[in-house]
């Protein structure tokens, strides 16, 4: 089957996953987006690449975080962005998905930046939109949120250099992570040895080993030795039900305390895609502690997303 | 009105007849076969040269959308699509708008399929009032309207109660009920098989077990009750497992597959193809050649299309979004073909599914090539291509994850009652 | 001086020549800049020889060509480094080839994004014609002929020695 992400020569075209993505690929963006940290460190952080290319910001979700780093690096790239919050338009009105975006594409965008709440949604735009628009996926369901995991990466290789000996744990409720999934499928691909998650039964999917990785239920084997602590997040609505009886509970078996962080490598890292819950996975004392890059993977998301759209767009 | 059918290959599923031979049509029914019917004066003579004759299909489960979703289709296409699709005699679920819960409306369809002149239309009755789960329908009088059994289709029966009155009233008068076996909660929310590929597409899902903890209970009850049970689109090997224990035990119980679970597993879902949108969802391909196993050993008694139109805008949406189901009546007989050739099964062994044994199950009396029997018949051209395309459809629904595909067979006439109701150009 | 292509001057005896020539121009607090990856490798030879006091900045001009919209990016660019302070100082602008000028271009359009010099000087190792822009080089080592369907790069070996070397375009 072939890959919709790549055009006919094997380039970029749309960022849907990085599931399927070539090794070379994940390092071209990964070295553009060094390159790109250099601009953002500059007091001029904007270059000229995407002059009068519009990019469309297409939130069917809501996501304040998210789209303002995607609008941070459009706008950095010099293109005009276009916010739309369809979540309040289009879609109440009983449009359909394809007649907002054919909608937007006779507007003559370039690049769709889509997040949605239905996995797979992307794959669909990028399949109906004109050869010269691609798509950028900023999240879709429990699917892919591929520029997080190539910030992640980004930051990993920032601070670890080589990926080749590490062990990555990542934590929490991979089930719904879309996080967790496009990290993965980065780490696996750019050869991290050992990939674990960690959680209870309730929060991991089914068959997750298929992935490449190593299944904890214990926090404090899972973490042990590990250079890099990926937190995921906890949504609200998941603390209390049949996924996990409170909070509090779900804190002290799988939250990052100093204690369960001690368990780790003595150089580890600690990442943690945002926003947080201080006290749920994350205590406070980590979560602004010497261990924390979680600044720093913020302003790496901003140079990896201009890395992004800068070679997409320059893909024809 | 003589109709002699020449110098076709005579396939009959229910004798095992595979040999070249004339038949003789007199009145609507079967009149003689080879010798007696070759020496016959006819009215009208078909070439059978190079055809298969069989019985017509015999489809247990196809959506006609009427009444209530005459956008998606209309009675008038999916009829055409049957009997283009070789198809002489189908029943429909109950889960149109509104549901066939009351004799007024099951007779009113008849009354309009009949009037099409084209194939046999048995409607299933709602075993709910509004499928709602909570009021028996009137069955027997649904029964005196024409339904020859009782169902839920997709809709749930969440309550345990209410599901084993249900089947105690239907064996009470020795209706059938025909039900899908699929826990509620279980399933609730899921659009895909609970395994690897979901788990990678991050597509909410159905774990196998909300099929056989469902299927326990229905055989529990069938156990308590006596009820005639025929369980549904099964999809899991642990389904064709309970059912082949349940029939070794002598339980009256016989159950279908949809034709699209026969050929497809999770692994087509590929970039969340929505035409792989299906209920029950594709399972995996050991759950598939577990289906395959089932058909063969005859735990599996027949193959439907589970026929189901969807407006192309519906499937024009993320996976999770779309609406579920495949159009099917013409592609039953090619992928039965499909199957029989790749199981290396005979063909009149694999015609079984979709006339003979789909016609026990549905207590009709064509599906066989007996003097006397209705002459409903397929002529087709097993080796013909058939490429599956959208114009190549008759049907309103255009949805099939066969899209594409370079099949096999092609109906050339069908015969309703001895009335040629098709012939392709 | 005009070369035959057959005979392409010693880069490494250019540079030499260059940085003599160089000298007595140089402005107190002056600055170089090398283009990647040529001119890096060139100014790599040149800013010592010369014993600037600032250090010496690399620039890639990935993110400023006026071809991105045929092209795309070029793959693996690299990152700019400017550790001095561009505003008010006088800059020189160092490449290995001077051929349409529109490197030159995209390099002053980025460095202005760091500040507005004094003044930019043009350093080229070779310049081979054909401008499409109106940019000339102050100090240049050589001129040099470049025949249709053929192009004038720099290389460095395994020993890092540099040298000019014609290929096919």
């Amino acid at each position: 089957m072939l890959n919709p992400q790549l055009n006919v020569r094997g380039e970029l075209q749309h960022l849907l996953s990085i599931e399927g993505l070539p090794r070379a690929i994940l390092t071209q963006i990964l070295d553009t987006a060094e390159s790109f940290v250099g601009v953002t460190e500059r007091e001029v952080k904007k270059v000229p690449l995407l002059r009068g290319k519009s990019v469309f910001n297409l939130f069917f979700e809501p996501s304040t975080r998210t789209r303002t780093t995607f609008e941070i690096a459009a706008k950095r790239l010099s293109a005009d962005v276009i916010n739309l919050n369809i979540a309040a338009s289009s879609q109440t009105k009983g449009e359909s998905l394809l007649d907002t975006v054919s909608n937007l594409s006779a507007m003559q965008a370039d690049v769709f930046v889509v997040r949605h709440a239905a996995s797979g949604a992307p794959y669909l735009i990028a399949g109906h939109v004109k050869p010269h628009e691609h798509v950028v996926n900023a999240g879709d369901g429990r699917h892919a949120h591929p520029t997080q995991g190539l910030l992640d990466l980004y930051t990993i290789r920032h601070y670890k250099k080589d990926f080749s000996a590490l062990t990555v744990a990542i934590v929490g409720d991979i089930l719904h992570s879309r996080v967790a999934r496009s990290l993965i499928h980065g780490l696996t691909t750019l050869g991290v040895p050992e990939v674990r998650v960690i959680g209870p039964q309730t929060l991991l999917p089914t068959g997750v080993e298929s992935m490449g990785v190593k299944v904890f239920h214990d926090m404090k084997r899972g973490l042990a030795g590990a250079d890099v602590i990926v937190m995921l997040r906890l949504q609200n609505e998941r603390m209390r039900g049949a996924l996990l009886p409170s909070a509090q509970e779900f804190n002290k078996h799988y939250g990052l305390s100093a204690e369960k962080l001690s368990l780790a490598a003595a150089d580890a890292i600690v990442m943690h895609p945002g926003p947080m819950n201080r006290g749920v996975e994350i205590d406070s004392g980590v979560a602004d502690g010497p261990h924390s890059v979680i600044l720093p993977q913020v302003t790496f998301g901003i140079a990896v997303r201009m890395a992004v759209m800068s070679i997409i767009a320059g893909n024809g | 009105m003589r109709v002699l059918i020449k110098g076709a290959r005579i396939v009959d599923p229910g004798s095992g007849r595979d040999a070249a031979g004339d038949l003789l049509i007199e009145d609507g029914r079967i009149a003689a076969l080879d010798a007696s019917a070759t020496s016959a004066s006819a009215d009208q003579t078909l070439a059978g040269a190079g055809l298969v004759l069989a019985p017509g299909l015999i489809d247990i489960s196809a959506r006609l959308r009427e009444p209530g979703y005459e956008f998606k289709a209309t009675l008038e296409s999916e009829m055409d699509a049957a009997v283009a699709g070789g198809v002489t005699s189908l029943a429909c679920p109950p889960d149109t708008d509104p549901p066939l819960d009351e004799p007024g409306l099951v007779d009113m369809l008849r009354r309009r399929a009949k009037s099409l002149e084209r194939a046999r239309v048995y409607p299933i009755g709602a075993l709910t009032v509004k499928l709602a789960g909570e009021r028996l329908t009137e069955m027997a009088e649904l029964d005196e309207s024409g339904c020859v059994a009782f169902s839920q289709a997709n809709v749930p029966l969440t309550d345990t109660q209410v599901l084993w009155r249900a089947m105690q009233y239907a064996a009470t008068f020795g209706f059938p009920v025909w039900l899908r076996a699929e826990d509620h909660s279980l399933a609730r929310g899921g659009v895909a098989h609970d395994g690897d590929i979901a788990t990678r597409l991050g597509l909410p899902a159905i774990p196998a077990f909300a099929e056989t903890i469902a299927l326990s209970t229905l055989l529990e009850l069938a156990r308590a009750t006596g009820v005639r049970l025929h369980v549904c689109r099964i999809s899991t090997a642990g389904a064709v497992e309970l059912l082949r224990r349940a029939k070794a035990e002598g339980l009256p119980v016989s159950c279908d597959v949809a034709i699209h679970h026969v050929h497809l597993s999770d692994m087509d879902l590929g970039y969340f193809d929505a035409h792989c949108h299906l209920v029950p969802p594709l399972r995996s391909p050991r759950d598939r050649d577990a289906l395959r196993a089932g058909l063969a050993d005859g735990t599996v008694d027949c193959i439907c299309s589970d026929h189901t139109p969807v407006d192309e805008d519906e499937k024009l949406m993320p996976f999770s979004e779309s609406s579920p189901g495949a159009t099917g009546l013409e592609l039953l007989l090619p992928l039965t073909l499909k199957w029989a050739a790749e199981a290396k099964l005979p063909l009149a062994r694999a015609l079984a599914k979709v006339t003979s044994d789909a016609a026990r199950v549905l207590g009709v009396k064509s599906g066989r090539l007996e003097v006397g029997a209705p002459a409903d018949l397929v002529l087709f051209d097993p080796q013909a291509p058939f490429q599956v395309t959208p114009a190549a459809l008759k049907s309103q629904g255009k949805n099939t994850p066969f899209m594409g595909y370079e099949l096999s067979g092609r109906t050339r006439s069908t015969l309703v009652a001895g009335h040629v109701v098709y012939r392709s150009e | 001086m005009s070369i035959p292509p057959h005979t392409l001057p010693d880069a490494e005896a250019l540079c030499v020549q260059l940085a003599a020539e160089l000298t007595p121009h140089l402005k107190p607090g002056a600055a170089m800049i090398g283009l990647y990856t040529g001119g890096a490798w060139l100014a790599e030879r040149l800013h010592p020889l010369l014993g600037l006091d600032t250090p010496l900045g690399l620039m890639d001009i990935a993110f400023y060509r006026d071809d991105y919209h045929k092209q795309g990016l070029h793959h693996d660019p690299k990152r700019t480094r400017i550790g001095f302070e561009v505003e008010g100082r006088d800059i020189l602008l160092v490449d290995d080839v001077l051929y349409t000028g529109r490197t030159v271009r995209a390099a002053m359009n980025e460095l202005f994004d760091y500040g507005r010099p004094a003044s930019i000087s043009l350093v080229v190792l070779a310049d081979r014609g054909g401008r499409e822009l109106p940019i000339c080089a102050r100090f240049c080592g050589a001129r040099i002929e470049v025949p249709e369907g053929r192009r004038l790069r720099l290389k460095k070996d395994a020993d890092g020695r540099l040298a000019l070397e014609m290929a096919d375009a």
